[in-house]
Parts: C-alpha cells; sequence; structure tokens
C-alpha cells in the first residue's frame, strides 16, 4: 500500500465507495451459502438416503451420469448410486474435519494458555517440542503411524491431532504473552481473581478471532488429508464410504467410469472451497496483524 | 546474534530433529512386530533355531539401541540395509531419488513459470478485478486434493486425449502431467507469496525513482521490482519444502513414478520394513537440510530472523 493513499483526504462519494469495497463479501456469503447446504445434506444423507449408498444393484453396473432419474450421478461397479454414496461419505470427511480439529483446539488451547501465562520450564518445554514438530511433515508421519497402527478412523483422527495442537498452542501462547501485562489483565489480578478465571475470563476470549481463523483454515485441510490417506489406503476403513474411498475405486475405473472419479473430488472441492473462502474472509477481518498467516 | 551463532544454533536444532525422527522411526517400525517372523510368513517348515539365525544376520538380537547406531552408521556410510524382497536399499534410492529429485525440480519449475507471472499481475493491479481472480483462483487451487487433480489430468490428457502416458517412467515426456499437477498445487501458496513480496518491493523508493526517471513500466517491474523480490520469493518457496514433498509422494503414487514415494508406500503395502525405515529417514533428512539451508539464508537476509 502507497503513503500517499493514507493521507489524501477522500471526498465523501469514494469514501462510500471504499467502505462498500472494504466489506464486499461475496467470498463470505459464497462460502457460507456452499458450507451450510453441503452440510444440511450430508447431516440429513440418512433421510435422503436410508439404504447408506450401499444398496447393490449389479444390474446398473456402471450406469453413465445423467440418463436416468434412478442414478443421476450414474453408479459404480457394484452398481451403487453414486449421489447416495457421494453424500453419505460426507459424514466421514466432516467428522474427521471437526473432531480432529476440536480435539486440536482444546489440547492446544490448554497448553498454550498454561505455558503462556506460567511461562519457565513448561513453556520452554512446549517451544521445543513445537520445532520438532514443525520439521516433521504430516505425510511422513502418517504414514509411518498408519502402516504400523492399520487404518481406522480413530487413528485418522488422533494422528491429526497430535499434528495440529501445536499451532492453537503456539497461536494462544503468543496471545496470552502480549495481553497479561495489558491493564485489563492486571486489573483484574489486582482484584483478586483467581488465576483460571483471568485465563478464562479475560485472556482467552481476546484470542478468540485467530483460533476461529486457524480452525476453519484446519476443518478444510484435513478434510484434504482425510481423503489423502484413505486414497492411499492409510485412512479410514475402505469398507465404509468415503469421498478417498470412492476416489481409490475410481482409479481402477479411470478408463471406463469417469463419473466414478469426478464427483466425489467435486465434493471434496466444493465442501473445502467453502470453508477456504470464509477463512480468507474471517482473516482479513479478523486478523488484520496476520498472525494466522501461513 | 552474530550470524555464526545462529548458524551453529539452527544446526544443532536441525540434528535434534534428525535425531528425534530416525529414531521414531526406527522405534515404531519395530513395534510392528518380529522382520523375521514376517520375512520367513510364506514358508511353514521353519524352526525356531531358522528364526534366530535370520534374527541374528539381521542384526536383531542386539539392543534397540545398538540396532539404531548400526542402522545410522550404516546409512551415513551408504548401506542402508536390505529389502525383504529386493536386495540392498541403496540400490533402490539410486534408482528412486534421482526420480523424485527430478519431479520435484520440474515441478518447482512449472509453479513459478505460472505463479511469478500471476503474482506479478496481482500485485500490480491490487484490490482489481485481476487481483480478485487470481486470489479466488489460488483459494480453489488450494481446495482440491493433489491426487484428484492428478486423476484428472491423467483422464483428460492420456485417455481422452492421448498425448502422455497414464503410467510410470516412459522416457522424458513422462514426466510432465506429474509435474504440472503437483505445480499447480504449489502455484495456489506460490502465487500469493509472488504478489506479497512484489507488493513490498513496490513501495520502495527506489522504484518510485525509477518510475520517476521515466523508465518503462516493464523494465521497472521485471528489472528493479522482481529482482529484487527474487531472494525473498526463492526463500518463501524454499520453506515449502515439506509440503512438495507431501504432494510428491501422493502423486508418485497416482502416477506410478518410480521415486522415493512409490518406493516408501510399495514398502507399506508389502510391509518391507528395510525399505521403510531408509526411505521415511532419507525424506526426512532432505525436509530438516533443505529447512536448515533456508532458515539460514533468510537468517543472513534478514537479522530480524536471528532475535529470539
Amino acid at each position: 500500500m502507497s503513503l500517499s493513499e493514507e493521507n489524501i483526504i477522500l471526498p465523501e462519494a469514494a469514501k462510500k465507495k471504499r467502505s462498500l469495497a472494504k466489506y464486499w463479501s461475496f467470498e463470505l456469503l459464497f462460502g457460507a451459502f456452499l458450507t451450510c447446504s453441503l452440510g444440511v445434506l450430508v447431516l440429513c444423507s440418512g433421510l435422503l438416503f436410508p439404504d447408506g449408498g450401499e444398496a447393490i444393484d449389479l444390474r446398473a453396473r456402471l450406469m453413465e451420469p445423467f440418463v436416468s432419474w434412478q442414478h443421476i450421478l450414474g453408479t459404480d461397479s457394484l452398481g451403487r448410486d453414486i449421489l447416495a454414496r457421494v453424500i453419505t461419505g460426507g459424514k466421514i470427511s466432516y467428522l474427521v474435519g471437526v473432531a480432529s480439529t476440536l480435539g486440536a483446539l482444546v489440547l492446544g488451547t490448554l497448553v498454550g494458555l498454561v505455558a503462556g501465562y506460567y511461562r519457565g520450564f513448561w513453556d520452554v518445554l512446549l517451544m521445543r517440542f513445537a520445532d520438532i514438530q514443525l520439521a516433521l511433515p504430516f505425510i511422513l508421519l502418517a504414514i509411518t503411524v498408519m502402516a504400523i497402527a492399520g487404518p481406522g478412523l480413530d487413528r485418522v483422527i488422533g494422528l491429526m491431532i497430535i499434528s495440529q495442537w501445536v499451532q492453537y498452542a503456539r497461536l494462544v501462547r503468543s496471545g496470552v504473552l502480549s495481553l497479561r501485562e495489558r491493564e485489563f489483565v492486571q486489573a483484574a489480578r489486582s482484584y483478586g481473581l483467581p488465576d483460571a478465571k483471568i485465563i478464562f475470563g479475560h485472556i482467552l476470549p481476546n484470542t478468540l478471532g485467530p483460533i476461529i481463523i486457524l480452525m476453519t483454515l484446519n476443518v478444510a485441510n484435513n478434510i484434504l488429508l482425510e481423503s489423502s490417506l484413505t486414497f492411499l489406503g492409510l485412512g479410514v476403513d475402505p469398507q465404509i464410504p468415503s469421498w478417498g474411498g470412492m476416489l481409490a475405486d475410481g482409479r481402477n475405473y479411470v478408463q471406463v467410469a469417469w463419473w466414478i472419479m469426478v464427483f466425489p473430488g467435486l465434493a471434496i472441492m466444493l465442501t473445502v472451497l467453502g470453508l477456504n473462502l470464509m477463512g480468507d474472509w474471517l482473516r482479513d477481518h479478523l486478523d488484520p496483524l496476520g498472525q494466522t498467516a501461513k | 546474534m552474530p550470524i555464526a551463532k545462529f548458524a551453529i544454533q539452527r544446526l544443532l536444532q536441525a540434528v535434534f530433529v534428525v535425531f528425534v525422527v530416525t529414531i521414531f522411526v526406527a522405534f515404531a517400525i519395530r513395534l510392528t512386530g518380529d522382520p523375521a517372523i514376517m520375512l520367513v510368513q510364506e514358508s511353514s517348515n521353519v524352526t525356531e533355531a531358522d528364526l534366530e539365525r535370520i534374527r541374528a544376520a539381521m542384526g536383531l538380537n542386539k539392543p534397540f539401541l545398538v540396532q539404531y547406531k548400526d542402522f545410522i552408521l550404516g546409512f551415513f556410510n551408504g548401506d542402508m540395509g536390505t529389502s525383504f524382497f529386493r536386495g540392498p536399499v541403496s540400490n533402490l534410492v539410486a534408482v528412486a531419488l534421482p526420480a523424485t529429485l527430478a519431479l520435484a525440480v520440474a515441478s518447482m519449475v512449472v509453479s513459478m513459470l505460472i505463479s511469478i507471472p500471476l503474482g506479478i499481475r496481482a500485485a500490480l493491479h491490487k484490490g482489481g478485478l485481476s487481483d480478485q481472480i487470481i486470489r479466488i483462483g489460488s483459494l480453489v487451487g488450494l481446495s482440491f486434493p493433489n491426487f484428484w487433480l492428478g486423476l484428472m489430468l491423467m483422464m483428460v490428457f492420456s485417455i481422452k486425449i492421448p498425448i502422455f502416458n497414464s503410467s510410470g517412467y516412459e522416457g522424458p515426456a513422462s514426466i510432465v502431467l506429474p509435474a504440472v499437477t503437483i505445480g499447480i498445487i504449489l502455484t495456489a501458496t506460490n502465487v500469493r507469496l509472488v504478489r506479497t513480496a512484489m507488493l513490498e518491493t513496490l513501495g520502495a523508493q527506489y522504484i518510485m525513482v525509477a518510475r520517476s526517471k521515466g523508465l518503462r513500466e516493464r523494465i521497472v517491474v521485471y528489472k528493479h521490482a522482481l529482482r529484487n523480490s527474487a531472494i525473498t520469493i526463492v526463500t518463501y518457496m524454499g520453506l515449502q519444502f515439506g509440503n512438495l514433498v507431501g504432494g510428491l509422494v501422493v502423486v508418485e503414487m497416482v502416477f506410478n513414478w518410480p521415486g522415493m514415494g512409490s518406493l516408501a508406500l510399495d514398502a507399506i503395502y508389502q510391509r518391507d520394513y528395510p525399505v521403510l525405515q531408509a526411505s521415511i529417514t532419507l525424506l526426512a533428512l532432505m525436509i530438516v537440510a533443505v529447512n536448515f539451508t533456508v532458515d539460514l539464508v533468510y537468517g543472513l537476509l534478514d537479522p530480524r530472523i536471528r532475535v529470539e
């Protein structure tokens, strides 16, 4: 941004235009629309498709999309409805995305609060731990752990919590470090409030902005990671309908049936795009200092 | 902090990380069971004495830390152990590592070819239509799994329109699809880095001077601004190396590219633990080495980093 721009006194009309541009939030609206509509579909998948996309119809194997009302998005190699499986499979993605993010949030926030508020030994330990984790790429950790533990939903979620809580801990810690010397915290302390009340009532609420942004982006990222792991056979059980599992299946039919691979991929893309759009907008509006910048 | 002290501190950190990673991998792999039994699981008439001999031959009867020491010493002397099925691991790595490095370099080149012009355009038209389009495009690029993009490209450019072969290595053209896949994924992040770096440079006074001299915009942008942003851009891109390796592992598998990622994944599927241990150790070493170098360059260029 050039310096001069800040110093000019803008005429009324220009000011108005500028403030509109500032809150121009097609991103937010579209992102929220995508996330909400897909979320509702996935949540209602049990009502929409009571068979959970498991109904096998061998007479309708590898049916092309957009030719029959019964199977709008076509069928896979066992004659299972792609639309039903895509929407049912979303449950796994949402579950992994949300559960791992919440787990990492709770663990990381607690550690970050303690480390930042009390400093000393715990703080040093946390920061060394963070250094190691940042140097360890997730995919290598995942390959090692999943090769040993075998595929499973709980292990995927656990792995993501282990590899991501550090981000929250660092964010909360740096927030606490700058907040604990501020007047309102000093005042609370001088009133004799207990530490827990100061931490949860006065410090934590003031670090929420960056945390919400990180959470939004992490849910999106974890949905991608889960699909990659499952695609490689290192994620959730291949028997359960999931987007990554459907793509792994579709890979075997890439020559003859493009639709098996295209629709689950689109579902991942729209879900993640919705979350990324919202996260990006939130970053612009809640985090002007760029604490969560990657 | 003087640069020498900073370098030593970061080197110690890097060594420590390597130690933690390698010992974790070695330990985790031992947890999965007795490699001697896995090795002979096919044959039925094996006695306990045979197993004992195999363990002795593989060094499995020694304490864990001694085995770890042997592995590390061997590793740095070029002896990476022996695969259960395919001979010495070092021979496998000698084929896979160049293939992975070639793919990594090609992906970086693809990504730079796309992200530098687009990033510059976005920076020059900050807030304008092209900036918005590039921004949304980069978000879309961050929103699909890399392997899916690979499968889509494979479907279009090797099945519908057979220009490239869909898997394995069949001559230099085989690298195009995997490299474009990873390149596009990297571009989604890189384009933002280029934009930020260029915005910073374009705000500098010497750019204003260059413009006020009446130099053509093209020369100002490419000769003055881009050159001065180049180091920042390259450093930022280096920081993404871990990301790149993650992409390599998955995309190599999609295209059956004979690199380190395929080697590691095949080792998992076949439970070939010596190969798995060696390949993960090597990949982790590469990442730590690149991160260390980038850190050092960064500290050299921007003394503020050294304060901590």
